[in-house]
């Protein structure tokens, strides 16, 4: 019997887990998966809950409930992969062995690789919304926060769901302003991009909103340290943002187990170099890459995991019967962007097409707006929620083309 | 189109090169002046090293070249005051880099 051995069963894992079960014959093929945590987090849901829109316990549920019964599910910590030996070590030291290998470790901020960012104000004025524990302790510090400077700050550009830290900024505008206390918060996005945003359609209708709700961007601001004595932020060209509460998004680094097999990208972040349109891993024909963990220049988000499961499971299937990889991923993104106020906006683009305006259709729900922002859209990011336990996770079919498409879309 | 060092070069809206082929170290040269930076043999590791990356395919980060072994982020900084990433494939002859957002 031939083993397929998938590590990591969050978004990407569990759908490739539910489309490879669905796939091969069981008497051929044994399918394992493992991960560290037994738990699945939604973490789109990580956005909502500093707010009070959801409640911890919402993002939350035992990870075997989206494996299918004949999946061999084993939780422990990945220590090691030896590809040249198609072997994985686990934390207690048992051996796995397979012959094809999907990584889904997907990406972790990393606070301890910024100087002061993880020093004595982390959790008392520094947080970060990425984590079960970070977006939990924001929510309580919100709740008696008084006001002064909140200060967003992205410490590299490489971040997964690039998107959340500006709709974090829009939310944290319209939750200060429903409370009756805007006028006491002064809000800034800090960021070592250009700007809040780069692709110059979708930057000319979000800067607008910025400005509309008063939220100052500095843009070019690569964080070298924090200081924690004096509550500044200090860039590698020494200059300063003072903070009365931080809320970080730090460096996301693939796992360590990638960059304690020497599996990483030469930057150092541990990101694996991937085939960007076949996900075939560049060093090992036998070892595929999916989601977060991947260098392909996309978009780190679970929508782009979804795509990328379409693509993968043909070119596995088609890797196992001695074919050529036909299947192409195209950086599909489709992202909802929450603005505020119980409004939303939608963004749809991949490696080529920049997001551009116009209707995105929607089999069975109608046309959704590309960069408006209405009320419709919020509805449609709400509704990612079930959409993700229910239908994305499990690898069922969902109604929107694999490969980006022009339709609805207006190009001037 | 603008005309540098008597050929005629093509460069993009925001002052990429087009043609990453019709860059010489000349042309490195009179683009700097531009930006204020007369440029050392550093300059030129570092613009060398772009090159080669692009070519590779490599997307390109200022915490790549951070990594090269050339120079440190600080370092990089003090080369190309301003945005270094951008300032440096300006004048290395490669495109903008690319980001995710
Ligand atoms: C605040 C926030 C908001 C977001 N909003 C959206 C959104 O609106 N829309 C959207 O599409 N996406 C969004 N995302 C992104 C989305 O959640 C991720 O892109 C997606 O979960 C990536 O899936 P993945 O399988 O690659 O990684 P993950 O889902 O993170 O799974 C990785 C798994 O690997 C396991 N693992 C890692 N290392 C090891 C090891 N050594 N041993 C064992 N197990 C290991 C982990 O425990 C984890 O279960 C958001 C993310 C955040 C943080």
């Amino acid at each position: 019997m031939k083993k397929i051995l998938i590590l990591g069963a969050g978004t990407a894992g569990s759908m490739m887990a539910n489309k490879l079960y669905k796939a091969l014959n069981p008497e051929l093929w044994k399918i394992t998966i493992v991960d560290k945590d037994e738990n699945h987090y939604y973490q789109p849901g990580y956005l909502f809950i500093p707010f009070g829109v959801y409640q911890p316990e919402d993002v939350v549920k035992p990870k075997k409930d989206f494996l299918p019964k004949g999946v061999n599910f084993v939780i422990s910590e990945v220590a090691k992969i030896k590809p040249e030996n198609n072997q994985v070590i686990l934390r207690d030291g048992s051996l796995l062995q397979y012959d094809v290998l999907v990584v889904a470790t997907g990406t972790v901020p990393v606070p301890e690789e910024t100087e002061g960012l993880k020093g004595e104000l982390w959790y008392k004025d520094i947080f970060d919304f990425y984590t079960f524990e970070g977006t939990t302790a924001l929510a309580k510090k919100l709740e008696t926060w008084e006001g002064g400077n909140l200060v967003i700050n992205l410490a590299e550009t490489i971040i997964k769901c690039p998107v959340a830290p500006l709709e974090f900024a829009f939310l944290a505008d319209a939750y200060f302003e429903e409370k009756g206390m805007r006028d006491k918060v002064n809000i800034t996005y800090v960021t070592p991009n250009s700007g809040a945003f780069t692709k110059p359609k979708a930057t000319a209708m979000l800067n607008q909103l910025l400005e509309e709700k008063n939220i100052t961007v500095i843009p070019d601001f690569y964080l070298m340290q924090v200081d924690n004595a004096r509550k500044v932020l200090v860039s590698y060209d020494e200059k300063e943002v003072p903070f009365d509460l931080l809320v970080s998004v730090p460096v996301n680094k693939g796992d360590k187990a990638i960059i304690n097999s020497n599996l990483g990208d030469e930057d150092g972040l541990g990101f694996i170099p991937t085939d960007k349109y076949t996900l075939q891993s560049k060093q090992f024909e036998n070892m595929f890459i999916i989601g977060d963990a991947t260098n392909v220049p996309a978009s780190k988000a679970g929508s782009v995991a979804h795509f990328e499961a379409e693509i993968l499971i043909e070119n596995i299937l088609s890797y196992i019967n001695g074919q050529p990889l036909e299947a192409k991923f195209d950086g599909h993104a489709n992202c909802f962007i929450e603005t505020g106020h119980g409004k939303a906006t939608l963004i749809d683009f991949n490696y080529d097409t920049e997001p551009l305006p116009g209707k995105f259709p929607f089999a069975g729900v109608g046309p959704m707006g590309l960069l408006k922002v209405n009320r419709a859209n919020h509805m449609g990011k709400l509704a990612f929620k079930w959409v993700y336990w229910h239908m994305l996770i499990t690898g069922k079919h969902i109604p929107i083309s694999t490969h980006m498409s022009m339709a609805g879309k207006i190009t001037d | 189109m603008e005309t540098l060092v008597n050929t005629a070069i093509e460069f993009t809206a925001e002052g990429y090169l087009k043609n990453m082929d019709q860059w010489t170290p000349e042309l490195a040269r009179e683009l700097a002046a531009k930006e204020g930076i007369t440029l050392t043999d550093k300059h030129f590791e570092v613009l060398n090293w772009l090159r080669e990356k692009q070519k590779e395919g490599v997307q390109l980060s200022m915490r790549k070249v951070g990594a090269s072994g050339i120079v440190d982020i600080k370092q990089l900084y003090a080369l190309f005051p301003g945005g270094p990433l951008k300032i440096s494939s300006k004048l290395a002859g490669i495109p903008k880099p690319a980001s995710c957002v």
